[in-house]
């Protein structure tokens, strides 16, 4: 069946269109076709591909396999006829069951079959030999059945492609690789038509581009169809009771509020932001819940059995409330939420939306949610928010162009499938949309790191991976190459994963997985929170953290890398809009309003098209605030970039903080010429400098780096031996900068660091943007809006800037006083340590070494006691 | 840069940033795990590494050796990936060996990925080598004292910010256990029970930083408690 469908009777549309087999069917339900779906058969019909554009509810599914029912009632000859690629394995699981039930009841002889990592070995040869007539997978399944040489007579007459949730894929890197794998099956197939389903969506021409043939979005192939909107949402915005938090962004202090709202309603979704947030909110609200509702977790960490079990009792109607990330904001249909409730601020008007959506898939009835901002700031960006979607105004970054690691392992995989010449490869790539203007030059590099990983000195020339023949024809260079290709697509790199289990061996419950690093800070007999329960850390078996269940401790949450979405730059524009527009204060809360006019006659606000810096002294160091509103990534990366400008200036910077909505740094000494620190310059060799050590750039070379094939996530036969196998890729990182600075990868690691983690594309538009518009106010005392900031002053992870080493000296400087004191454990017969000469140590006591004296430590220099003469050694 | 002096069996040795010993009584420099030629071993499974890794090895030996300018250089095992690394050594890169085996004497202690002595290149090939007191060898657990490598020890450090995680050395007041050197090699953690165990009453280890070592307990980095990372 199809959940969102239930149109009632009367509603427009023309049955009359329809073949008879589907035309039975509707009637004998008393229903009839919304427009949009007719427009999408008549659409399919003439064989042209369209997009689109329908708020949840709205029959989305069914109009994009309409043509295909219809086509197929008409002719149900075997073949592979239309093939739908969804985001998630689960989604498309889902459709199956729900195409099912229509297509027995339409009496049709039509074969659904799903394919992802799931599907068996035997299915996977059934498929490759006999495909069913509508075969649903994933872009990543996709890809591997492209790699394939039998792809070419298995595709050939295809003649539909249906890409749901469009929206969520064109932009990432997983859209890049569907849309490659989209541009090859125009070549397998040149009949078959293109379908997108898509929410609502703030850039539309991206999305009509990433449907064309051509990769363009005036290329005139794509009809766009949209469905009307459905009813307004029922919004509020609810605050705890009591003064209203400063900082903190759990809102723990809402959680008696938040069951009340849970026990009047019927079934709730409690969305938050982060996964230790979900572990924190679901803890908080079982304390409270003497009514013992049926209240369940689900994130992404969590098992999958676990997540599965949640979403089918959901599904069912068995709970009452479930308190998830957005490891929900995608996915199958649950007809029965009747309230959202989303605990923090939004962070972008889309994404609210899409979580607001979840609730009531009925497309006429309106669907209720409840905002419950943590702390002050949230309370402004919640109303902007709301905002918003009052406005219909959705944010969203229109896609970058598409990943040359993407394109790497493509170009590998289009050589595994059958030998390529390299211009017709280009036009292909060409032809998808975010490759639409890669350079000749940027395709022919990624063609030669894939043959011989593209290095100035060639020293690999028996090891390649791609061979020409004397006709040009690039091919793989073995069957081991292809298989060890096969095993490793994809491009979700995830930090290494420990599975946690409860009880030992393998006859112990496993929980779901955890980051690497983790894992690694806890000690035997630590407590940690997770899968909704306080665990004992027992041991670590191989790749297995072993359990057992602990009582009425304080335990550690555990920390996620990366769960956290910075606040858009289109909200951030409307909380900018807010603040400047005194009349509109009318709207917030008394507490708020007061605090903004207490920071005007204080200070000042900031305004939309300038940036506010404050400085002001406290406890003996200087505060510098700057309100820039470009979300915490951006104020990350800026963070370092000023402590650099700063420490050179002079100010003595001592570390700094960042939140979604501001950047403080404190120093030894007042920052002056405030303005000039803003200047663009920043971006130049400070960057780069940056760049050389940050440990997010690590981070995203090693994305790259799996995702292109030069790391192997999996190696056939080594699963066992790990430690022989895994390469430190920060380590590689190091020697390809040093060596090759301009190496395919490199440039591919730069593209993704404008965004994401490093997010320099924004500070980049800040600094324009504040050019010759800096605002300084130099105050005595701190700020009203400096509060919050300063408060997460010590919460937050702070980095000075020299980053790691100042912080290994600073715990080294802990951990002797801490053994002088005696308060450590003292270490068992110490290494004896050779006293420091005094003059030595006179000469070595520099400034920033603030580690006073540990062991004793001599320069070299005054060691030798006598001067290097030269080596016969080049440097 | 500042090294840290330590005292093992009665001799005074120092520690190198660089994850180099220096004896300065004996004018011995030791270094483990080179892993030469690492990078051109992997390519030959398929990962397809930048081919400068023997290059970067080198070029942190070199000054150390200009500083330094030892009478010997022991290099504790593992110093060519495999056992054909010193043959697929570029020529830029054997030019350069040699010439550090022109000013200093060569001693080639073999490991488990370097069995045989480096062909076509000068220095002493032994299974362990003997230093006053001190014993030389690839893998540790032989009599003491000793100084070893093979197990590349890096720890793992809890600070407010972040975890840190370094190469480091280890040492007691019986044994040494050196860094690895080479550019593309990864390590194992200090806790692990391959190397804890080999310091039965407990140890100090030595991170390697910015032009200094920072120096911990093996007891400290236990009960340190981890920061919200």
């Amino acid at each position: 069946m199809f959940p969102e469908h239930e149109p009632k009777r009367g509603t427009m549309g023309d049955a009359t269109a329809l073949p008879p087999a589907l035309a039975a069917w509707f009637a004998a339900r008393g229903w009839s076709p919304h427009p949009h779906q007719v427009a999408m058969l008549e659409a399919a019909r003439a064989g042209r591909s369209a997009l689109l554009i329908a708020p949840t509810g709205a029959g989305k599914t069914l109009a994009g396999f309409l043509g295909s029912l219809a086509a197929l009632s008409e002719d149900a000859s075997p073949r592979l006829h239309t093939l739908y690629v969804s985001p998630l394995k689960a989604l498309a699981s889902d459709i199956a069951r729900n195409l099912t039930a229509p297509i027995a009841g339409m009496g049709l002889a039509v074969t659904v079959e799903t394919r992802t990592g799931d599907t068996g070995a035997e299915a996977r040869r059934r498929q490759r030999a006999k495909p069913p007539h509508i075969l649903l997978t994933t872009p990543e399944s996709l890809s591997v059945l492209l790699s394939l040489p039998d792809s070419f007579a298995m595709f050939a007459g295809l003649e539909a492609i249906v890409v749901d949730e469009i929206h969520a894929l064109a932009g990432t890197k997983r859209g890049d690789q569907l849309a490659l794998c989209l541009s090859r099956l125009a070549s397998l197939a040149p009949r078959a038509r293109r379908v997108g389903l898509s929410a609502t969506v703030p850039h539309r021409a991206p999305l009509i581009a990433y449907l064309s043939a051509m990769g363009r979005a005036d290329a005139g192939d794509v009809s766009v169809i949209e469905a009307p909107e459905g009813a307004e949402p029922s919004l509020g915005v609810m605050l705890p009771e009591g003064p209203l938090p400063w900082s903190g962004h759990m809102g723990l202090l809402a959680t008696p509020d938040i069951y009340r709202l849970i026990r009047e309603a019927g079934t709730s979704i409690v969305f938050v932001n982060t996964r230790a947030q979900a572990e924190l909110v679901f803890q908080a609200l079982w304390r409270l819940n003497d009514d013992g509702l049926a209240i369940a977790l689900h994130h992404g960490s969590l098992a999958r059995e676990q997540r599965e079990r949640v979403e089918q009792a959901m599904a069912e109607g068995r709970l009452k409330a479930v308190v998830a990330t957005s490891s929900l904001d995608l996915g199958i249909d649950w007809g029965d939420v009747d309230l959202v409730i989303q605990v923090g601020a939004p962070k972008g008007v889309s994404r609210l939306m899409q979580r607001i959506g979840r609730a009531n898939h009925r497309w006429n009835e309106a669907s209720r949610a409840v905002l419950v901002p943590a702390n002050r700031f949230e309370v402004l960006e919640c109303r902007a928010a709301l905002d918003g979607v009052a406005a219909h105004d959705l944010d969203g970054d229109p896609p970058p162009p598409g990943g040359l690691d993407v394109l790497a392992q493509h170009v590998l995989g289009m050589a595994c499938a059958a030998p390529f010449l390299v211009d017709e490869l280009y036009a292909e790539v060409t032809r998808a949309a975010p490759y639409a203007a890669l350079s000749r030059q940027d395709f022919d590099d990624v063609v030669r790191y894939v043959a011989d990983g593209g290095y100035a000195l060639s020293a690999y020339e028996r090891h390649r991976r791609l061979f020409r023949d004397s006709e040009g024809r690039h091919h793989a260079a073995s069957e081991a190459v292809m298989r060890r290709h096969r095993m490793n697509i994809g491009t979700i790199v995830e930090a290494p994963l420990l599975k946690v289990r409860l009880g030992r061996g393998f006859g112990g419950l496993q929980l779901g997985e955890i980051e690497e690093y983790f894992v690694s800070m806890l000690n035997p007999g630590d407590t940690f929170l997770f899968a909704g329960r306080v665990l004992r850390f027992d041991r670590l078996r191989e790749t297995i953290v072993e359990c057992s269940p602990a009582q009425g401790q304080d335990p550690k949450v555990p920390a996620y890398a990366g769960g956290r979405l910075p606040l858009t730059t289109y909200l951030a524009d409307r909380v900018r809009a807010m603040l400047e527009t005194p009349e509109r204060w009318s709207d917030l809360p008394d507490s708020v309003a007061e605090w903004l006019r207490l920071q005007r006659s204080r200070s000042r606000l900031p305004g939309r098209n300038n940036l506010l810096v404050e400085t002001f002294p406290r406890g003996g160091k200087w505060f510098l605030v700057a309100y820039c509103f470009e979300g915490r990534n951006a104020h990350q990366t800026l963070g370092m970039l000023l402590t650099r400008r700063m420490e050179r200036a002079g100010f003595g910077p001592l570390g700094f903080v960042a939140t979604d909505y501001v950047v403080a740094v404190w120093s030894a000494h007042q920052p002056l010429r405030v303005a000039e620190l803003f200047g663009e310059e920043m971006l130049g060799d400070d960057l780069e400098e940056w760049m050389a050590e940050s440990s997010m750039l690590r981070r995203t070379f090693r994305t790259v780096a799996v995702i292109a094939g030069l790391i192997d996530r999996h190696v056939p036969g080594a699963e066992k031996n790990r430690r022989q196998i895994t390469i430190n890729t920060d380590l590689v990182y190091d020697v390809l900068r040093k060596h090759e600075p301009d190496h395919v990868l490199l440039r591919a690691t730069r593209a993704d660091a404008a965004r994401g983690l490093v997010d320099v594309g924004r500070v980049a538009g800040l600094l324009a943007r504040a050019k010759g518009r800096v605002v300084h106010m130099a105050l005595s005392r701190v700020s009203p809006l400096a509060v919050p900031v300063l408060l997460e002053v010590g919460r937050e992870s702070v980095r000075s800037g020299e980053g790691e080493e100042a912080l290994l000296a600073e715990a080294e400087e802990a951990a002797l006083i801490a053994e002088a004191l005696g308060e450590a454990e003292p270490a068992p017969p110490p290494p004896r340590v050779h006293p420091v000469h005094r003059a030595n140590a006179r000469r070595d006591a520099r400034p920033a070494a603030h580690s006073p004296g540990t062991q004793g430590r001599v320069t070299l220099r005054s060691l030798r006691g006598r001067r290097q003469a030269e080596l016969p050694l080049d440097e | 840069m500042t090294a840290a002096p330590i005292h093992i069996a009665g001799e005074r040795l120092m520690l190198d940033p660089e994850g180099a010993l220096w004896w300065p009584a004996r004018s011995l420099m030791a270094v483990a795990d080179l892993h030469l030629e690492k990078g051109s071993s992997l390519a030959a499974r398929g990962a397809l590494l930048p081919p400068y890794d023997s290059r970067a090895t080198l070029d942190r030996l070199t000054p150390l050796i200009r500083r330094y300018r030892p009478a010997r250089l022991v290099a504790l095992g593992d110093s060519f990936h495999d056992r054909h690394g010193a043959a697929r050594l570029g020529a830029a890169e054997a030019e350069r060996l040699r010439a550090i085996a022109a000013v200093t004497e060569l001693v080639w202690v073999l490991g488990n990925h370097d069995p045989a002595p480096p062909a076509g290149f000068p220095g002493m090939a032994v299974a362990e080598w003997r230093e006053g007191a001190i014993a030389f060898r690839h893998e540790g657990g032989g009599g003491t004292p000793e100084i070893c490598g093979h197990h590349h020890p890096k720890a793992l450090v809890p600070t407010r910010g972040k975890a840190v995680s370094r190469p480091c050395f280890v040492a007691d007041s019986r044994r040494l256990m050196l860094p690895a050197f080479g550019a593309y090699t990864g390590g194992l953690d200090v806790r692990d029970q391959a190397i804890a165990g080999l310091f039965p009453r407990g140890c100090r280890v030595f991170l390697q930083g910015r032009g200094r070592l920072y120096s911990f307990t093996l007891a400290q980095l236990r009960a340190a408690s981890p920061a919200e990372a």
